[in-house]
C-alpha cells in the first residue's frame, strides 16, 4: 500500500503517453501531455512527504514540529504555472498549423517548403 | 498513509485515465477541469497548500479558457473553409 | 510514421517502460520516510535566518531565487512565442463588430455575480501577493488570481470591456516591469551584499508584513509578471476566436 503514490505516477505517465501516441486530433495530444506532466507532480510530492508531517508554514505552529520537505513543493509550484504557458504556446502552434494546412490530424502535417 | 490520501490518489488515477482516453477534445477539456480539482485535493492531502493554490487557478481558468478559445477558432476556420469550398 | 506503426511501437515499448519505472521506484525510500538532508536543514534554519514563516515562498524567492529567475524567463519566452504566432496576418482583419458573438445570452444573475467578483478578486490577489512570505501564497499564486479578475468579465459576456479594463499596453508594461524588476533585485543583492540575489534588506520580525528582507518585493515583481503574462495570452487567444476573421473571397 505504501507503493500506491509511485504506482499512480507510473500509471499517469503510461496512460498519458498512450493518449499522445494514439490521438488523431492535435488538441487531444496536448491535453494528454498535461496528464503526463501531472505524473511528475505526484512523484515529486510523494518523495517529499514525511509521515505525520505538517505543511511547511510555521505562522501558527511551533517551529519544531515535523514538517514535510519544502524543496519539492517549490519545484512543483513553479512547474504548474509554466505548464499552462507552454500549453498555450503549443495550442497557438496548432491554431496556426490548422490555418496553414487545413487539418488538425498529426498525419496531415507536411514540411513547410511547399 | 491516511484514508484521505488513498482516496485522492485513486481519484487522480481515475481522472487521468479518463482525460487521456476521451475521444472528443471538448469533453476532454471538461474532464481536465475535474482532473485539476482531483489534483488539488491530492496536493492538500500531501500537505502542500502553496501548490494547491496555483493548481486551483490554473486548472479551472488558466488552461480551460485557452483550450476552449483554440477549439472555437479551429471549428470556425473549418466552417469558413467549408463555405469557401461549397461556393461555386 | 503512421498511427498504426506508432501504436505498435507503443505496444512494445510501453510495458517495457512501465516495468523499468516500477523497478526503479522500488529503490526509493518508502512513502513517508524522507531521507533528504536539504529539506531538513531548511526546516531547521529558515526561521532564524530569514524570519519568514512560509518556507516554500522563502525557498522560491530567496534561497533558490536564481531558479525562479530561470522559470520566470521561460514564462516570458512562451508568452513572446504566443503573441508572435497569433498576430494579425496580412489576409486577416480585426472586426470589432463581431466582438462578443456567442458570448451574449448569459443571464442577469451571472452578470451581477461577475461584477461583484472583479473587485473581490483584485483584493484577494493583492493580499496573496503581499503576504507571500507569511502565509500560503506568493507571487505565482497571487498573480494568477489577479489575472482572473478581469477574466471574470468574460462570464458576463463582455469581451471588449475586458480589453478596456486590462488594456494591452498596461499588461505588456506589467510583464516587462515584473521580469526586469526581478533581475534588478538580484543585482541589488550584488551591489549591497556582494552576492547576486543575497537578501540585502533587513529581516524584521517574523509574522509582520515588512519582514523577511526583499521577499515581498520579489513577490510583487513575480506577481506583476504572471498577471501580465496570462492576460496577454488570454487576449491573444480570444482575439483570434472572436475578433479576427479572414477577409472573405469577394473582398480579396
Amino acid at each position: 500500500m505504501s507503493f500506491l503514490p509511485y504506482a499512480v505516477a507510473v500509471w499517469l505517465f503510461i496512460v498519458g503517453l498512450y493518449g499522445v501516441v494514439s490521438s488523431r486530433h492535435m488538441v487531444r495530444t496536448i491535453l494528454s501531455l498535461a496528464v503526463v506532466q501531472s505524473a511528475t507532480y505526484v512523484l515529486l510530492l510523494a518523495i517529499g512527504y514525511r509521515s505525520g508531517g505538517q505543511a511547511p508554514i510555521v505562522a501558527d505552529i511551533p517551529p519544531t514540529t515535523t514538517l514535510v520537505d519544502p524543496v519539492v513543493q517549490v519545484l512543483v509550484l513553479t512547474d504548474v504555472v509554466i505548464e499552462a504557458t507552454v500549453t498555450a504556446l503549443l495550442l497557438a502552434l496548432v491554431v496556426q498549423a490548422h490555418k496553414r494546412f487545413g487539418s488538425v490530424d498529426p498525419n496531415d502535417l507536411r514540411p513547410l517548403r511547399d | 498513509m491516511t484514508v484521505l490520501q488513498i482516496v485522492a490518489l485513486v481519484a487522480v488515477a481515475a481522472g487521468g485515465g479518463a482525460v487521456a482516453l476521451a475521444t472528443d477534445p471538448l469533453r476532454q477539456t471538461l474532464l481536465l477541469g475535474v482532473f485539476g480539482l482531483a489534483l488539488v485535493f491530492l496536493f492538500f492531502a500531501f500537505q502542500a497548500p502553496d501548490v494547491a493554490l496555483s493548481e486551483i487557478v490554473v486548472g479551472t481558468i488558466g488552461l480551460p479558457l485557452i483550450i476552449l478559445a483554440a477549439l472555437r477558432k479551429i471549428s470556425e476556420q473549418e466552417r469558413t473553409r467549408q463555405r469557401d469550398e461549397d461556393r461555386p | 510514421m503512421s498511427r498504426r506503426a506508432r501504436l505498435w511501437l507503443f505496444g512494445v515499448a510501453g510495458p517495457g517502460l512501465a516495468a523499468v519505472l516500477v523497478i526503479g521506484f522500488r529503490g526509493l525510500p518508502a512513502f513517508g520516510h524522507y531521507h533528504g538532508v536539504y529539506g531538513l536543514v531548511v526546516n531547521g534554519v529558515e526561521l532564524s535566518m530569514r524570519h519568514a514563516t512560509d518556507y516554500v515562498t522563502a525557498l522560491n524567492f530567496d534561497l533558490r531565487a536564481f531558479d525562479t529567475l530561470g522559470e520566470e524567463y521561460i514564462l516570458f519566452a512562451s508568452v513572446l512565442g504566443v503573441t508572435l504566432l497569433l498576430r494579425v496576418m496580412r489576409e486577416e482583419d480585426e472586426e470589432f463588430s463581431a466582438a462578443g458573438r456567442g458570448l451574449d445570452g448569459s443571464s442577469d444573475a451571472v452578470r451581477l455575480l461577475a461584477l461583484v467578483l472583479v473587485p473581490l478578486l483584485v483584493a484577494l490577489g493583492v493580499y496573496i501577493v503581499l503576504h507571500g512570505a507569511l502565509t500560503p501564497g506568493g507571487g505565482f499564486q497571487g498573480g494568477l488570481v489577479l489575472a482572473a479578475a478581469p477574466a471574470a468579465l468574460i462570464l458576463a459576456g463582455r469581451y471588449l470591456e475586458l480589453k478596456i479594463l486590462a488594456p494591452s499596453w498596461a499588461m505588456e508594461s506589467a510583464e516587462g516591469i515584473g521580469a526586469a524588476g526581478y533581475a534588478l533585485l538580484g543585482l541589488g543583492g550584488l551591489i549591497f551584499a556582494s552576492v547576486y540575489f543575497r537578501n540585502f534588506l533587513p529581516a524584521g520580525n517574523p509574522g509582520q508584513l515588512l519582514s523577511a528582507g526583499f521577499m515581498p518585493l520579489n513577490s510583487i515583481a513575480v506577481g506583476l509578471e504572471v498577471m501580465g503574462a496570462f492576460l496577454i495570452v488570454w487576449t491573444a487567444f480570444l482575439d483570434q476566436a472572436l475578433l479576427i476573421r479572414r477577409r472573405s473571397l469577394e473582398a480579396r
